[in-house]
């Protein structure tokens, strides 16, 4: 009996842990190995050399990139925990239909089914030298001349992480503060509690499970990034993720892999301290 | 009711600055599309005309659009079903706590948090090492598949959290074997769910860009070649081939939802199916 069930667990779930093998376990294990091996201009050949570990760890550019891939996450993760949390509570808070709740609901959601491409081409003509940003401001006399800064810039490239990332925030946040029990909320009320308190003191610690999961959503996506910093800074401005596809390119697959190895040991080491705070499972 | 507190109205106008946000741009640039033949990538707006959108349908002016939609529509169509498939098995699997159900929780998790390019880099390594040649339907399918699985997984775990198990009881009390439990019993009931899953599945491979960066092969997908053209196009025939895009994923998302809900309406409406036999 026993037996017989872990056997149609194990079938069951066979195509799913076949798929990851192939794909995620092997893929992970080669880029570990290839890390170890040389690479001439045209090709690269087995070895066991620390080559590439060395050169990445001596080369200033490394902090610099590191220093800057923790920023853009640093900062994106205040934005979109700010801009995500606010926009939840309303939904879940102050919209008293069930229907205008989902609704709008899926309103948020919709973007992140649609093409982050096209998304991050659609800020162009907003940003643009002589974009509407640069037009407006200039109509209005607050500005003499075009701002430079706004695309091609860590500013355009948050932005866009902003813009992209958001609704990792709002859809766990939401789904946790759909659970809230209502009576919790008119207890701290009746208890004497002003909005502020009760939003501080009941709303957010009952919010943490989903600020968590979203937290992990945002930080490993901005993280693991490299187009959305390359077409936003118009390739000035670098991350890790940029390090390892500019290897790509030249074919440098030893280095791009040492250096995928230490970004990966790098992110599960943050989700690592995030999981701490959370357990997943319970919360779906 | 009572009155609505001024944070209401704050709010409020946070939430629809929020919608404007996440709206605005993309209704720029299908404004822009409209430019007229001598328009640039910005307004104003130089006369109004379709011409960017003739301009996609003409042969060659900019790259394969049309054979990298439909690549990107066969693999979507692909992930979607394996997705479904998959994910409704691992979901009834983990429902029977198995040997080694963690670690392979935790292989799913990794698979959604891991940054994409380490999957595009892997997999191309080892299609390179074994010396196979990367194809949008063999390396590209599978690495897509370790982005839509997770949410698939989770989806079902979501499900499953919330079925009540005294449907399937009820249904082996009443002599059903394990198979006409799941056919007549479980699925039936998780079906509208399962639509979830799929948008997931297709939206997501049809988008996807940083997976299937260096598992496609010489064939694109749409997004690669979208991307491909940022580079060297710079005329409003983007902003069309952007509009086109957005607006076949609307309405493919609106399908999908208006089947769910449709599915759920008919269920209410018919209620128990007591009596009438299976």
């Amino acid at each position: 009996m026993h037996r017989a069930r872990h056997l149609t667990g194990w079938l069951q779930a066979a195509p799913l842990a076949l798929i990851l093998l192939t794909f995620l376990v092997l893929p992970i294990i080669t880029i570990v190995i290839v890390s170890f091996w040389r690479a001439t201009e045209f090709s690269i050949i087995p070895a066991f050399v620390f080559d590439n570990y060395v050169f990445f760890f001596t080369s200033s550019v490394t902090y610099k990139v590191f220093f800057a891939t923790f920023k853009y996450a640093a900062i994106t993760w205040a934005l979109t925990l700010t801009i995500g949390f606010t926009v939840a509570y309303f939904l879940a808070f102050h919209i008293r239909s069930l229907q205008l709740q989902i609704g709008l609901f899926l309103l948020c959601t919709i973007p992140f089914w649609t093409s982050n491409i096209i998304r991050m081409i659609s800020w162009i003509p907003f940003l643009g030298r002589n974009g509407i940003a640069n037009s407006t401001l200039i109509s209005w006399g607050v500005i003499d001349q075009p701002l430079e800064w706004l695309l091609f810039s860590d500013f355009s490239v948050i932005l866009a992480f902003v813009h992209l990332y958001t609704l990792f925030m709002v859809v766990p946040i939401f789904n946790t503060m759909m659970r809230i029990d209502r009576s919790l909320m008119e207890a701290a009320r009746d208890a004497g509690a002003s909005d502020w308190q009760t939003l501080w003191n009941v709303i957010v610690p009952l919010c943490k499970p989903g600020i968590m999961i979203g937290t992990i959503f945002v930080v490993t996506l901005v993280m693991g990034d490299f187009i959305t910093v390359r077409f936003m800074s118009g390739s000035q401005k670098a991350n890790v993720g940029r390090l390892i596809s500019n290897d790509i390119a030249l074919l440098q697959y030893p280095s791009a892999s040492a250096t995928a190895v230490v970004l990966l040991c790098t992110v599960l080491i943050v989700i690592a301290i995030l999981l701490r705070f959370v357990d997943i499972r319970k919360e779906l | 009711m009572e009155p609505r507190p001024r944070s209401f109205y704050v709010l409020a106008v946070f939430f629809a600055l929020f919608l404007l946000f996440l709206y605005g741009p993309i209704v720029t640039i299908s404004i822009l599309s409209f430019q007229g033949p001598q328009g640039g990538l910005t307004f104003p707006m130089n006369g109004v005309s379709t011409y960017w959108f003739h301009d996609l349908f003409r042969q060659q002016a900019v790259g394969d659009i049309w054979g990298s939609f439909r690549r990107s529509l066969a693999l979507g169509l692909m992930v979607m079903i394996t997705t479904v498939v998959v994910s409704v098995l691992a979901g009834m699997a983990f429902r029977k706590r198995f040997a080694g159900a963690g670690i392979l929780f935790y292989l799913t998790i990794a698979s959604l948090v891991i940054p994409s390019i380490l999957i595009s880099l892997g997999v191309g390594l080892i299609f390179s090492q074994l010396g196979f040649t990367v194809h949008w339907a063999t390396s590209g399918f599978g690495a897509q598949l370790t982005w839509t699985l997770p949410f698939g997984l989770l989806i079902m775990f979501a499900v499953f959290n919330r079925f009540d198990k005294s449907y399937e009881e009820a249904a082996r009390d009443q002599g059903a074997t394990n198979w006409q439990t799941i056919r007549h019993v479980v699925l039936p009931i998780i079906a509208p769910s399962l639509i979830g899953v799929a948008l997931f599945g297709f939206t997501l491979s049809y988008d996807e860009f940083a997976r299937t960066l260096l598992t496609a092969g010489s064939y694109n997908t749409l997004p690669l070649e979208v991307f491909g053209m940022t580079t060297n196009v710079t005329s409003p025939v983007i902003y069309a081939l952007g509009t086109l895009t957005t607006l076949f994923s609307f309405a493919i998302i609106g399908v999908f939802l208006l089947s769910a809900w449709v599915m759920a309406r008919r269920r209410a409406r018919q209620g128990s199916d007591a009596g009438k036999g299976v």
